[in-house]
């Protein structure tokens, strides 16, 4: 029973960094620009896609390195041509246009890719369990867990060491101040999308091992990212951070006692943090 | 906090003196077109099935435009409360007892007790915020519908069971037969609803809801208790977007999950859009004009979701007025 209960809350941790890195990605865009981009699970798609493809030339390796690079990439191009126009407009605007957007890349990954579901090669040592008593304990999960940890842990060094993180953690409370003071917003902005994609992509390329790989695979992640959110808190990074551990883990628990509802338990928690605290766990009071 | 600003500086939604005879008159012309549509339907190429269809999604877009476009409130979720609407008539005729009135009763109940006890968890918060639990509160009902498949049969949807004819006592109503006598139904439903939230949005409290909408701190300084009042359109919405859902289910004589998902919702905001949030028809239009298209494009193409899509963006980026919201502009310049 503990083992399996052990089992779980690892497996829930593993969800929850995805969750995580998901949800990470989507708060920086919704921070900054104040657009919920919806078509955050078609990038994640993308971004397994191309691995997909790289993998026969550039290896295992190459691919965790250049697929999410491509994927932000991607994500640079579509926030200069549609995104762009729809900063300081009505919030119904930017759901409805990425919307349009999910649709659009979910329908042409399946043009190009097919809709069955394809093979996905892990290297061999790294999907071998690591010792016969925890058996749950693959190379390859504990791999992801180290890497997904090393992003966000890279992430946040990014928005605190740095000038671009500086920016962009100014621009958050303020943008016409640091608009004011001489920073160029459009590109601050442009780069902050890109840097949001780049977690989708590279959360893509983790999850295709583990998932497996079709259109619709990021469907499945989009809804418990956004719920990461609002347990978290709007404008939080770590509150976000918090939340998808927090549901992660959640989840997992449920599956031992209660399969049937670890989908429901999630919104369970959502509608206790939004009844007891509605700005969630780490929001500032009176941002929204 | 510059939204709040952006509200104060948007134009107040000022009645012009001379458009009163026209509205009358574009009421009538609806109204005309709406009740003879069974009739010349099939001669421009459509059916009347199609014409249910566009009836039934419309009164669900309208129902969101009462939150959307005189609130000022956005929901993504709506399809959750059409869709439960949607599983309680049709398992209520599946499993309970074969009777239209019941079965509409029982999903309008189901959709609006779900919609009022929601409300309360979210109507405390605002713009993106909001919108962001809608979407996620809708997908609730989703997984209930997909998980619990030994009532809802999952993925599968809710088959093998047929909308009832209606005993009036002294006759019977046929609509499992006869489309037009499902249309006239239909359109009676609708009649009443739309009548209902055309009056609900004249009286007092209408004004206040659209005071609301212009300036919502200013409304809160006159001492308009707005959550209160934020719920309440709410529940008002969700009530006629299960009105719309009951009948959806009855139309199809089938109801699968996919009528609770977020797709559906983010649909009902793309028709009040396209045909113009701050009008009254505007949703009517946006609906119909969506449907054909889904219905052609569709028929014409397996790459449909591109299609869908892609309408989805140039709508924003072009044409974020809508049908009715330009051609008002146009006739006030």
């Amino acid at each position: 029973m503990s083992q399996l209960l052990l089992f779980n809350v690892f497996n829930g941790l593993i969800i929850g960094a995805f969750y995580a890195l998901m949800a990470l990605g989507l708060s920086l865009i919704l921070n900054l620009s104040g657009v919920i981009n919806f078509a955050h699970g078609g990038f994640l798609a993308i971004g397994g896609y191309l691995a997909y493809t790289l993998i026969p030339f550039v290896g295992f390796w190459g691919a965790l390195i250049l697929s999410p690079l491509l994927t932000a990439f991607i994500g640079l191009l579509i926030e200069r041509v549609l995104i762009r126009r729809l900063y300081g407009r009505d919030p119904l605007y930017g759901l409805l246009l990425t919307f349009g957007l999910a649709f659009m890349i979910e329908d042409g990954t399946r043009y190009i890719w097919g809709a069955q579901s394809l093979p996905y090669q892990i290297p061999g040592w790294l999907s071998s369990p690591l010792s016969t008593e925890f058996f749950f304990l693959t190379g390859y999960r504990v791999f992801m867990m180290v890497l997904v940890a090393a992003a966000v842990l890279a992430l946040f060094l990014i928005l605190s060491h740095t000038r671009l993180g500086l920016r962009i953690r100014a621009g958050t409370l303020d943008l016409e101040t640091v608009s004011t003071l001489g920073v160029n917003v459009r590109v601050l902005r442009n780069l902050n999308f890109g840097l949001g994609i780049y977690l989708a992509g590279l959360a893509g390329v983790l999850a295709v091992g583990m998932l497996g790989l079709q259109p619709t695979i990021g469907d499945s992640l989009i809804m418990p990212s956004f719920i990461s959110i609002i347990v978290g808190g709007l404008g939080s990074l770590p509150g976000t951070l918090l939340g998808g551990l927090l549901i992660g883990v959640a989840t997992g628990m449920t599956t031992v006692f209660f399969p049937s509802a670890s989908e429901a338990v999630m919104y369970v928690l959502m509608a206790v943090v939004l009844l007891v605290r509605p700005r969630g766990l780490l929001g500032e009071e009176g941002r929204f | 906090m510059d939204r709040v600003e952006e509200k104060a500086v948007a134009a107040p939604a000022v009645p012009v003196p001379g458009l009163r005879v026209d509205k009358r008159a574009a009421d009538a012309v609806v109204w005309l077109l709406l009740l003879t549509a069974p009739f010349w339907l099939p001669l421009i190429g459509g059916y009347v099935q199609l014409g249910s269809r566009i009836l039934v999604i419309a009164l669900a877009a309208m129902a969101l435009n009462f939150l959307l476009g005189y609130t000022g409130v956005l929901s993504f979720g709506h399809a959750a409360y059409f869709g439960l609407g949607a599983y309680g008539a049709a398992m209520t005729v599946a499993y309970i007892y074969p009777s239209t009135p019941l079965a509409m009763l029982v999903g309008v109940v189901v959709g609006t007790v779900a919609g009022a006890v929601i409300g309360p968890l979210i109507t405390r918060l605002r713009g993106v915020y909001f919108a962001m639990c809608t979407i996620a509160f809708g997908q609730v009902f989703y997984y209930i519908a997909f998980q619990w498949s030994s009532v809802t049969h999952g993925d599968d949807g809710l088959s093998g069971w047929y909308r009832p004819p209606i005993d009036f006592g002294f006759a019977t109503l046929d609509i499992l037969h006869d489309g037009y006598a499902f249309y006239y139904m239909a359109l009676a439903v609708f009649a009443v609803s739309a009548a209902v939230m055309a009056f609900l949005l004249r009286s007092p409290f209408g004004r206040t809801l659209l005071a609301i909408r212009e300036n919502e701190r200013r409304a809160r300084f006159l001492g308009i208790p707005v959550d209160c009042h934020i719920w309440m359109s709410w529940v008002i919405s969700c009530f006629f977007a299960s009105v719309a859902g009951a009948l959806y289910a009855l139309l199809n004589n089938f109801v699968d999950p996919r009528a609770l998902r977020w797709d559906m919702s983010g649909n009902f905001v793309i028709m009040a859009v396209l045909g113009g949030m701050r009008n009254f028809w505007g949703p009517l239009i946006g609906t119909a004009i969506f449907i054909v298209l889904q219905d052609y494009i569709s028929s014409h193409t397996e790459n449909w979701m591109s299609f869908i899509g892609l309408f989805f963006v140039l709508i924003v980026l072009f044409f974020p007025r809508g049908v009715l919201g330009m051609i008002r502009r146009r006739s006030a310049s």
